[in-house]
């Protein structure tokens, strides 16, 4: 039993461990250097099991040896494969940034302990991604709440506590209400494998726990995702944290609730049961599109940009959780690429506004003015990411907005459409109002000042990306498409 | 079945899922942080009772082998449980740490207050 057949217990524990030895490290410098080798460490790991899972089909990994269904077993199929490099890929990309990132932007005492407290963020994620273990979910869903609970509160603004503070409170609920649901569901089937739990509940679905492990899920897993109107943590989370925390947070933490949802719909109680019997699509549809459309609105009216970018994210998860709901192929397309398409874009936007604050302070209106002159190349990420998330053609923006619109033709839902393209003319808006300010306002006296280009590379790359999976999209939509037909839920 | 027997027959769960509504209350109408984080506990103690309560098996005994016993009470919640205690307690004291940050920035653990000064 070579390395290679340990990838997937590798894959959360190199940064588990890597944690507690970057805090041992002490030394700021050595810390940071740790850290990214851990995050590429871990990066490389996603991409080797995102490799295998396509050439030779899911992977089924048994902790200690013991029998899949007593023991915690890991499952790799394309979907969690596809999240897993994702969210590794961003802690790769973000990670390096840090290390000038965290002086501006984190309080002083806090900042020793950062790198571990990211590195624990991404243990949890990576674990939840990775689990096939329901009760395993929880836990590690636990670690990378309360890691992120803690990167939120070491932002320099007093607020950013109090924002830390709700956003551990609401996260609290949320998991309390998904371990609530898992109790049910154990309850009734006596498992807490999910592939055996899945074989179990069709037996015992049409009882009252089963349904309310349903409806405790679906409400602690929207909390998690941040879907309307379980939102209300996030718009101050993301504004007052540190803007590299929001940068990863933002292309990552609302989207392991999405997969999280995904993976309790399709791979525990079944799509047949979610969707034909408790209609879950109902409650999902009418409150992601709703969310869509609020969060629109609201980032039109936004003075600081975080905020901004936070209530787009609202708007985003929305159409993700409205792909999930219509229950169908290209829904579940949809969902998965934007899941992947939209962590990459916020990824970018958030990292242009650590670029700005790193320079100028903060985020507003204010200082975006005559930036474009000042800040071109930054100025010029914002562009793009910004054309994505309208959903301009050639960048990955378009192609997820065309699955979703697809998908809502397909269920027979056209003025959904509508509603989407008309959210997309709202995207417009608020893009607009910040790229009219940066070109078109006569700039504030001062030389070319560019952002560093530690802290300036992540977000090129990022947007390079946008544009480069929006023209070639094999390896989102393909892996989205096989993730699609494994996951078995759609016709 | 009639309208007593389902009550009294799950009388343990009505119980969790009084608390957890009492807790959840506590939780959206207190101002105070500490009673938030107090009422957070009840919230998530629920929980904790809820899971032993669906160990329980009718005449079983703790879960540990003793040569007079037939029956237990199953152990896999009692040790999940374990799990989520512990959790509870990581989340209490960030909480109650968050809580001293807010205090010495702010000079008050109130909303009200804390909104105050934000305003300006």
């Amino acid at each position: 039993m070579g390395l290679l057949q340990q990838l997937p217990a590798l894959q959360v524990a190199v940064p588990l461990i890597g944690a507690p030895l970057c805090a041992l490290v002490g030394r700021p410098r050595l810390a940071w250097m740790f850290a990214v080798a851990v995050a590429w460490i871990t990066f490389a790991i996603s991409i080797a099991l995102l490799e295998h899972v396509l050439d030779a089909g899911p992977i089924h990994y048994t902790m200690g040896g013991w029998p899949e269904i007593l023991g915690i077993a890991y499952v790799i199929d394309p979907l969690n494969a596809l999240v897993l490099v994702l969210v590794s890929g961003m802690a790769a990309i973000i990670m390096p940034a840090t290390r000038i990132g965290i002086d501006v932007e984190v309080v002083h005492r806090a900042r020793h302990l950062f790198h571990t407290v990211a590195l624990l963020a991404l243990a949890g994620m990576l674990g939840i991604a990775i689990t096939g273990d329901i009760f395993n979910l929880y836990v590690f869903l636990e670690i990378s709440s309360l890691a992120s609970y803690a990167l939120v509160a070491m932002g320099i603004d007093r607020r950013a506590t109090r924002a830390a503070f709700h956003y551990l409170v609401q996260g609290t609920i949320g998991a309390t209400f998904i371990l609530v649901g898992i109790g049910l569901a154990y309850m009734m089937t006596g498992t807490l494998n999910m592939a055996d739990m899945a074989a179990r509940l069709p037996g015992v679905s049409h009882t009252a726990p089963i349904q309310a492990a349903l409806a405790f899920i679906l409400i602690g897993t929207a909390i998690k995702a941040a879907i309307f109107p379980a939102h209300s943590w996030m718009p101050n989370a993301y504004t007052y944290a540190p803007s590299l925390v929001s940068a990863f947070f933002g292309a990552t933490a609302t989207k392991i609730g999405a997969y999280m949802l995904l993976r309790f719909v399709y791979s525990v109680f079944g799509a047949d049961y979610a969707f034909d019997e408790m209609k879950i699509g109902w409650v999902l549809i009418p409150l992601g599109l709703a969310g869509a459309v609020a969060g629109s609105v609201v980032a039109v009216w936004q003075h600081d940009l975080r905020r901004m970018l936070a209530y787009s994210s609202v708007a985003q998860v929305g159409y993700i959780a409205a792909a999930i709901g219509f229950a169908n192929r290209d829904g579940l397309i949809a969902a998965i690429v934007h899941v992947f398409n939209h962590g990459l874009m916020k990824g970018a936007l958030f990292l242009v506004m650590a670029c700005v604050i790193h320079r100028l302070g903060k985020a507003d209106m204010e200082s975006f003015r005559g930036l474009g002159r000042r800040m071109p190349l930054t100025m010029g990420c914002f562009v793009v990411a910004g054309l994505s998330m309208i959903g301009v053609p050639a960048t990955v923006g378009f192609v997820s907005k065309w699955y979703l619109v697809s998908s809502a033709l397909d269920a027979g839902l056209w003025p959904l459409a509508l509603v989407i393209v008309a959210t997309s003319l709202i995207a417009i808006i608020y893009i607009w109002r910040v790229v009219d300010v940066a070109y078109f306002t006569k700039p504030p006296p001062g030389a070319r000042d560019e952002a560093p280009a530690m802290l300036l590379m992540p977000a090129v790359v990022l947007c390079a990306l946008c544009i480069v999976l929006g023209v070639s999209t094999d390896l989102t939509v393909g892996v989205a498409n096989t993730a699609a037909r494994l996951l078995g839920g759609a016709p | 079945m009639n309208v007593i027997d389902f009550v009294m027959g799950h009388a343990l769960q009505w119980g969790s899922v009084a608390l957890l509504m009492i807790g959840l209350y506590i939780v959206m109408t207190r101002g105070n942080l500490i009673k938030k984080v107090a009422g957070l506990n009840v919230f998530q103690g629920a929980v904790f009772l809820f899971y032993i309560s669906i160990a329980h098996v009718r005449d079983g005994t703790a879960p540990i082998v003793h040569e007079d016993a037939v029956l237990y009470a199953n152990p896999l919640p009692h040790v999940l449980i374990l799990t989520a205690i512990v959790v509870a307690v990581a989340t209490t004291s960030l909480a109650l740490a968050l809580i001293v940050r807010i205090r010495e920035s702010y000079g008050s653990i109130e909303e009200d207050e804390m909104a105050k000064v934000d305003m300006g």
